[in-house]
């Protein structure tokens, strides 16, 4: 026998288990909770935390004398004439100016004239030579600019290099370091805002501190645009004709299945199909934004297929009613009342489309995306027609630089990646702003 | 000078065609109604319409279907249809269209009916773009598969246990590890996201009050909305070298940052938003009678969470495990930076394994040769990956539509 309960007030052991267990139950959902934000929360403050020295950079000053002898021997200041001179005749001039700099500073060093040298950026030649280019009149004079220091030098004022980092890298040196803090303490070498990363295109494994996101930012753009111009008209379309007026037969059910199944196929499926459809037999250029645009238009056509529907789905019969009822026929009666009523669900659906899109990357890396470009692509061109022209985009960028082996790339990666997320913030955040506004309760 | 004649001249000529057709019917229509719209069968405007839809659908069809039976026969190696006949078969549609919509508009011709019924073929063919997506993808994938195993033993693909490509020939290309690999990371991967999605659900359902609800589901939304190139880095320079260093290392069970654990971690968290709003959903349609019911009988709210609400759910759930599964499966990017690459079969978790699409990412970039079975592997491979995650998801939908109690 049981023992039978004494009292209401006071519980007996099957109830305390009962209500331990009740606990324990509430804890699990919390703590489940709390695993998805301490996951969220992780996520994102080491990708910052790791990303955001990317929009700082670290320039030097240097005061550049620039010998007529060394660069126009002609004397004619032709800039066809003077670009014979390549980059190799402009790096002694740059690494002669910080050596003189740093003579004429005071500081003295044990460095020989190379290391100190390769203080500054492998860009940086090709900055003041663009430059000088551009203003042949500049010759025979000295050239004030700030330029590039080198990636590690770059990361010594951005905590990721240390001196005993350093002392183990064959690159640079604790001596080198030691020059640029007393650089910085006389305000020859400054860290500031990265203009460059959002705008510069990619450059080589060995000069990180020169890449940026210009060309993935254009690429991404251009896609956005051929996802935009072609996935709403076609989702809208395809939605009316699913939610008004399909008959309900074995086509209306295959196209219903077909939908469906593709919003649950893998991204990278996709990337085959553009492969071998698009440009195998369809002829189109690889890596060019067109087929990346066709490609994340056929991956978020079922997202703005079921958004469209549940809009249109949420505007009531009435409206459809009255106005069959004053004559309008089905056709009139869904573009000029329903659809009009139902554009702010569209477009807030449209919105998360794009934002999916733009964050999507795998199909990308088979049509070819993954390619090094460092020329901006042309809307349009006469050889490679409309957005034709090869370009990367911003998540493989993000792919990109993490294969390459300088941990430079690895600081520019969760750069780009914080910059992927901030376009994705705003996407959805007018999304949302759309919602709110608009939205009708019937 | 063909892109030009093509996207320039062409489509100004068809314009031009459409507009005259559109003032054509209308100015034909008002005629013929003598000065009294009413005695129309349809307005003059929907005339117009219906002159301009006649010129531009069929050119939109012709254009379609021929650049298809171009493209075709040039892979086959005939030149069926040079420029000119394209062009002018094209220019011919347009102003048969344009001469017959003028020479309908009569005064009984019902125009606003015609012009609809072209409308509707548009719509009905924007609709028809998923089912050509879906064959696209199925014919891309058999064709070249197809090729593949005429190079390449079926049986060898299948049932082999060695993934050995090898770019100068005579590779060994079982599916087994690339298998294997995938649903060792998967299987990690549900371990998390199942009990932490599914517990996550519950508390927010039947829990959480409206403030709770407010904060976390929107963040469970905001895991969701994080595209996986971010979680594949999360996984490459955060939870690799934290579960090298910590967990692997000391155990001495390797000493690789990129293992089976790190991108199952990793992609568990990237798939409780879906196990929790799916779950969310089916827990939310039991009605409030059935828990009314247990509450009456005196159980506690986790006792009638267990033995009402959940089992009453459980298809919805198992629905959203499935999909859950499916995307573990076929999902790409936290593999190709967190498993790593080296084909293998081994149940420590802590070394580096492959999967599927790893494989196909790795075969498809970079010079490819379309001739050789390297390269062919791949569509095999996404074949194969494309009809597991059918597979599953139909699985899924069966299991939703059949098992599923309708309440109410």
């Amino acid at each position: 026998m049981s023992k039978v309960t004494p009292s209401l007030l006071v519980r007996d052991d099957r109830t305390k288990r009962r209500n331990a267990a009740e606990r324990r139950f509430r804890f699990y959902g919390l703590g489940a909770i709390g695993i998805a934000a301490l996951a969220l929360v992780v996520l994102l403050t080491t990708v910052v935390s790791s990303g955001v020295g990317a929009f700082r950079q670290t320039y030097v000053t240097l005061e550049i004398a620039l010998p007529e002898d060394k660069l126009d021997k002609t004397g004619t200041r032709d800039p066809d004439l003077m670009a014979r001179v390549t980059t190799f005749g402009y790096a002694p001039l740059l690494r002669a100016a910080l050596i003189r700099q740093l003579a004429e500073l005071g500081i003295t060093t044990d460095l020989s004239d190379k290391h100190i040298g390769e203080m500054i950026s492998k860009e940086a030649v090709a900055t003041v030579r663009n430059h000088v280019l551009a203003n042949p009149e500049l010759v025979g004079t000295t050239l004030t600019i700030d330029v590039l220091t080198e990636g590690r030098v770059d990361g010594y004022f951005k905590g990721r290099v240390t001196m005993e980092s350093a002392a183990l890298d064959g690159n640079t040196s604790p001596e080198a370091l030691e020059i640029a803090q007393r650089l910085a303490d006389l305000g020859v070498i400054k860290t500031r805002f990265n203009w460059r990363f959002l705008t510069a295109p990619d450059a080589s494994d060995q000069r990180p501190e020169a890449a940026g996101l210009g060309v993935a930012i254009l690429g991404s753009l251009y896609m956005m645009l051929v996802v935009l111009v072609l996935a709403l008209p076609l989702g809208v379309a395809a939605s009316i004709y699913l939610e008004e007026f399909a008959p309900k037969n074995r086509l209306s059910d295959f196209i219903e299945v077909n939908i469906s199944n593709l919003a649950a196929v893998p991204s990278i499926v996709f990337g085959i199909l553009g492969l071998a459809i698009f440009i195998n037999f369809g002829g189109l250029r690889q890596s060019s934004p067109l087929v990346g645009g066709l490609v994340l238009t056929l991956m978020t056509l079922p997202t703005i297929i079921i958004s469209t529907r549940a809009a249109l789905k949420s505007v009531p019969p009435s409206i459809r009613d009255a106005a069959l009822g004053v004559g309008a026929s089905k056709v009139q009666s869904v573009f000029h009342h329903v659809l009009p009523l139902a554009a702010p669900g569209i477009l807030t659906g449209t919105i998360i489309g794009l934002a999916q899109a733009l964050g999507e990357t795998a199909p990308l890396l088979l049509i070819g995306m993954v390619a090094f470009v460092r020329e901006y692509p042309a809307p349009y061109s006469e050889t490679a027609g409309l957005f034709g022209e090869a370009a990367t985009a911003l998540p493989v960028q993000v792919f990109n630089w993490t294969q390459r082996a300088d941990p430079g790339f690895a600081e520019r990666a969760s750069g780009a990646i914080i910059t992927l997320l901030v376009f994705l913030a705003i996407m959805n955040i007018a999304a949302v702003l759309l919602r709110r506004r608009f939205e009708r309760r019937w | 000078m063909w892109v030009f004649e093509f996207f320039i001249s062409l489509p100004v000529v068809v314009i031009a065609l459409a507009t005259i057709g559109f003032w054509g019917a209308k100015v034909r229509a008002t005629a013929a109604s003598q000065g009294d719209v009413r005695t129309l069968a349809a307005l003059p405007k929907a005339h117009a319409t219906n002159a301009f839809l006649s010129v531009i659908v069929p050119v939109l069809v012709t254009v379609f279907v021929l650049y298809l039976i171009r493209s075709i026969a040039q892979k086959q190696g005939i030149e069926t249809l040079s420029f000119p006949v394209l062009y002018w078969t094209v220019l011919g549609v347009a102003a048969l269209g344009c001469i017959g919509a003028i020479r309908q508009s009569t005064r009984s011709f019902r125009a606003r009916t015609a012009s609809e019924r072209w409308i509707k073929f548009l719509l009905l063919c924007a609709s028809s773009v998923a089912v050509l997506t879906t064959v696209g993808i199925v014919l891309s994938m058999i064709f070249e598969t197809a090729n593949f195993f005429r190079d390449y033993d079926w049986v060898d693909f299948f049932f082999s246990a060695e993934w050995a490509p090898n770019f100068r020939g005579d590779s060994a290309l079982g599916i087994l590890p690339l298998l294997w690999g995938t649903l060792y990371i998967s299987v990690i991967a549900l371990l998390i996201a199942v009990p932490v999605g599914l517990f996550a659900a519950i508390y927010l359902s039947e829990y959480a009050g409206p403030r709770m609800r407010g904060f976390a589901k929107p963040m469970i939304e905001v895991l969701a909305g994080i595209p996986t190139i971010v979680y594949g880095l999360f996984a490459l320079m955060t939870v690799g070298p934290l579960l090298r260093d910590h967990f692997a290392q000391p155990l001495g069970l390797g000493d690789s940052a990129s293992s089976v654990m790190t991108a199952g971690l990793v992609m568990g968290i990237m798939l409780v938003p879906f196990v929790s709003s799916l779950s969310d959903d089916a827990i939310n349609a039991v009605p409030q009678s059935m828990r009314d019911g247990s509450f009456g009988l005196g159980a506690t709210h986790s006792e009638t969470i267990r033995q009402v609400v959940i089992p009453a759910a459980l298809p919805g759930i198992v629905g959203a495990i499935l999909l859950a599964a499916s995307r573990a499966i076929g999902e790409t990017m936290i593999v190709v930076l967190g498993a790593g690459a080296a084909a293998r079969m081994s149940l420590n978790p802590f070394e580096a394994m492959t999967t599927i699409t790893v494989k196909i990412v790795s075969q498809l970039t970079g010079d490819t040769d379309f001739a050789s079975p390297e390269t062919l592997v791949a569509f095999a491979l996404g074949l194969t990956l494309f009809v597991l995650t059918l597979g599953l998801n139909v699985v899924a939908l069966v299991v939703v539509r059949k098992f599923r109690e309708q309440y109410e």
